[in-house]
């Protein structure tokens, strides 16, 4: 459906995409994931042909958006950072004016009703667009790229500004997208991408530097096998106990949760099962496990650890073996 | 291009601009019927046509300067350089929208006419249709030279103001060149500069000479201009 190969922008001297090659298959939402200034915007607006590359190729449906652009603008729907809307206009009359750029063949009214019962815009089909909160007008912008179906749509950071609630509504209303339609989600909100998307591609200073499942990243990154604990007891004790277990590589205390309660994060070799060992030694001192769960990676912290390199971010762990 | 062609016109009447443009050009064109021929008794328009040059000259950026620079501006380029559009479509829509502004405004021209023929004949005279139709056919072609470097000028910056300054002085620069060419002391080069005189070539019109050589001398700066104009947006892509 979508296919990057080698992709390259230059602004003068400074690389802003640096080689990037992906694909995203027929019905599938792929996670555009990088910190700000990463180039995924660039990215976004060369297989949009807005932008040029300045080397390799973008192929929407085996159509180069360089050779012929408007054979392959015709699949794409766009929402971009700022939904490109005409302000002096109403939503219909937007609305309707999109329907005739695309030069959309279906049947017109049910199927600009339809996209508008979608994004839940109908009740304000006849208001002027320069007077809509910022909520109501992402959503037109998203109605504009669903105008004319296409097989493609390129959402960048859809849900900015949103309240929690539309976020949600519209992450519901992106998956739905996802079974007929092959979506790119530009975002640097990790949870939404984890959330929406069946493969995450992560960019950084214009660089690819990981393309995955959400899942298979996260396992793929925590090698070793974590803990999270809280126990109830003197914490200098229990962190003693904690590292005489066989097969333990490093205790963190993580924090104090109250007086006795202490929060701990416990690394052991790769494969090593600590979970009972852990829960003998403290029972036969009677201290009370309160919590204790695996601290798989969140997105939240591959995403560090792929374009800082360094897991723990900076945050002072206060670690001890 | 229809759907651009449609948008870019309405946009003139949701806002004051297209009202206060037809409004501006419609007093003008009185006021100067007034001044050259009513009061005067003259039944011949051309001095009218002669004046309504140098409103346009000033008028015209007014109607193009946000025909590309607002879309920069608000993004929306965005929107209609990703869709199934050529560049020529969004150009040729943009300058319809502006020519089609401007014809409307043209309208009361043949109006005026009417009425003055028709007084011409009461009193038993032949009004000059021919030398009114030269003089018509001269302003709209004028005015689509004005409208295509404004776009052209629009295209090049992302402030409306910056555009209608930058238009109304290429527009001046345009109507200069035959006072430029009388400085130059080397007789060719002069020749060369005169020969491009948008002016020169109007104020011949206005004459009543209606020469197919000029008809095709405005029409070919509205084909560059608007080429230009592709040129510049195809430029914004690469950069």
């Amino acid at each position: 459906m979508i296919e990057v190969k080698n992709l390259s922008k230059r602004y003068g001297n400074k690389l802003a995409v640096d080689n990037i090659s992906f694909s995203a298959g027929e019905s599938e939402i792929l996670g555009f994931l990088g910190p700000n200034g990463a180039g995924k915007s660039t990215t976004m607006n060369i297989l949009t042909g807005y932008l040029s590359s300045s080397g390799g190729q973008a192929l929407i449906n085996g159509v180069d958006i360089l050779e012929e652009p408007v054979t392959a603008k015709k699949d794409i729907g766009y929402l971009p950072e700022l939904p490109p809307l005409y302000l002096d206009m109403t939503v219909n009359e937007y609305l309707n004016f999109v329907y005739g750029l695309k030069k959309c063949k279906l049947p017109k009214k049910s199927h600009l009703g339809e996209i508008c019962s979608l994004v839940k815009i109908t009740d304000v089909q006849n208001r002027v667009i320069r007077n809509l909160s910022k909520g109501y007008r992402q959503r037109v912008g998203l109605a504009q790229a669903l105008v004319g179906n296409p097989k493609v749509l390129i959402l960048d950071e859809p849900t900015v500004g949103l309240d929690p609630k539309q976020i949600i509504e519209i992450r519901t209303l992106i998956k739905k997208l996802g079974k007929n339609h092959t979506v790119i989600l530009s975002s640097h909100i990790l949870s939404e991408v984890q959330a929406v998307c069946d493969r995450v591609v992560v960019i950084d200073k214009g660089k690819l530097v990981a393309n995955d499942t959400a899942d298979n990243l996260s396992r793929s990154l925590s090698a070793d096998h974590k803990l999270t604990v809280q126990i109830e007891g003197p914490s200098k004790e229990v962190q003693a106990l904690l590292s005489a277990i066989p097969d333990m590589v490093e205790v963190h205390v993580n924090r104090n949760v109250d007086k006795t309660v202490t929060e701990y994060e416990l690394n052991a070799k790769e494969g090593a099962d600590i979970r009972r060992e852990v829960f003998k030694r403290m029972a036969a001192r009677n201290y009370p496990i309160l919590l204790m769960r695996s601290s798989e990676l969140t997105l939240e912290e591959i995403f560090l650890k792929l374009t800082t390199g360094d897991f723990y971010g900076n945050t002072d762990n206060g670690g001890t073996k | 291009m229809l759907a651009i062609l449609k948008r870019e016109f309405a946009s003139y009447f949701t806002s004051p601009l297209g009202y206060v443009y037809l409004a501006v050009f419609y007093g003008f064109s009185g006021l100067f019927l007034w001044l050259t021929c009513l009061s005067s008794g003259s039944a011949s328009m051309s001095s009218t046509f002669l004046w309504m040059f140098f409103i346009m000259m000033i008028l015209i950026p007014v109607l193009t300067m946000r025909t590309m620079a607002d879309d920069k501006r608000q993004k929306t380029d965005q929107l209609t350089l990703t869709s199934p559009v050529s560049l020529f479509g969004l150009v040729m829509g943009k300058f319809l929208a502006a020519f089609l502004i401007f014809l409307i405004g043209c309208v009361v021209l043949l109006i005026y006419a009417l009425f003055i023929s028709a007084a011409v004949q009461n009193s038993g005279n032949e009004f000059g249709w021919a030398s009114f139709w030269g003089n018509f056919v001269g302003i709209i072609l004028m005015g689509g030279v004005f409208i295509s470097a404004g776009i052209f000028i629009s295209g090049l910056t992302e402030n409306q103001m910056i555009a209608a300054i930058g238009s109304i002085g290429a527009n001046i620069v345009l109507c200069m060149f035959d006072i430029i060419s009388s400085y130059v002391p080397v007789e060719s080069v002069s020749n060369i500069i005169n020969s491009l005189s948008v002016f020169y070539k109007y104020q011949e019109f206005t004459y009543g000479i209606f020469s197919l050589k000029n008809v095709l001398f405005f029409l070919s700066l509205i084909v560059i201009f608007n080429f230009l104009t592709m040129r510049v947006a195809e430029r914004r892509r690469w950069s």
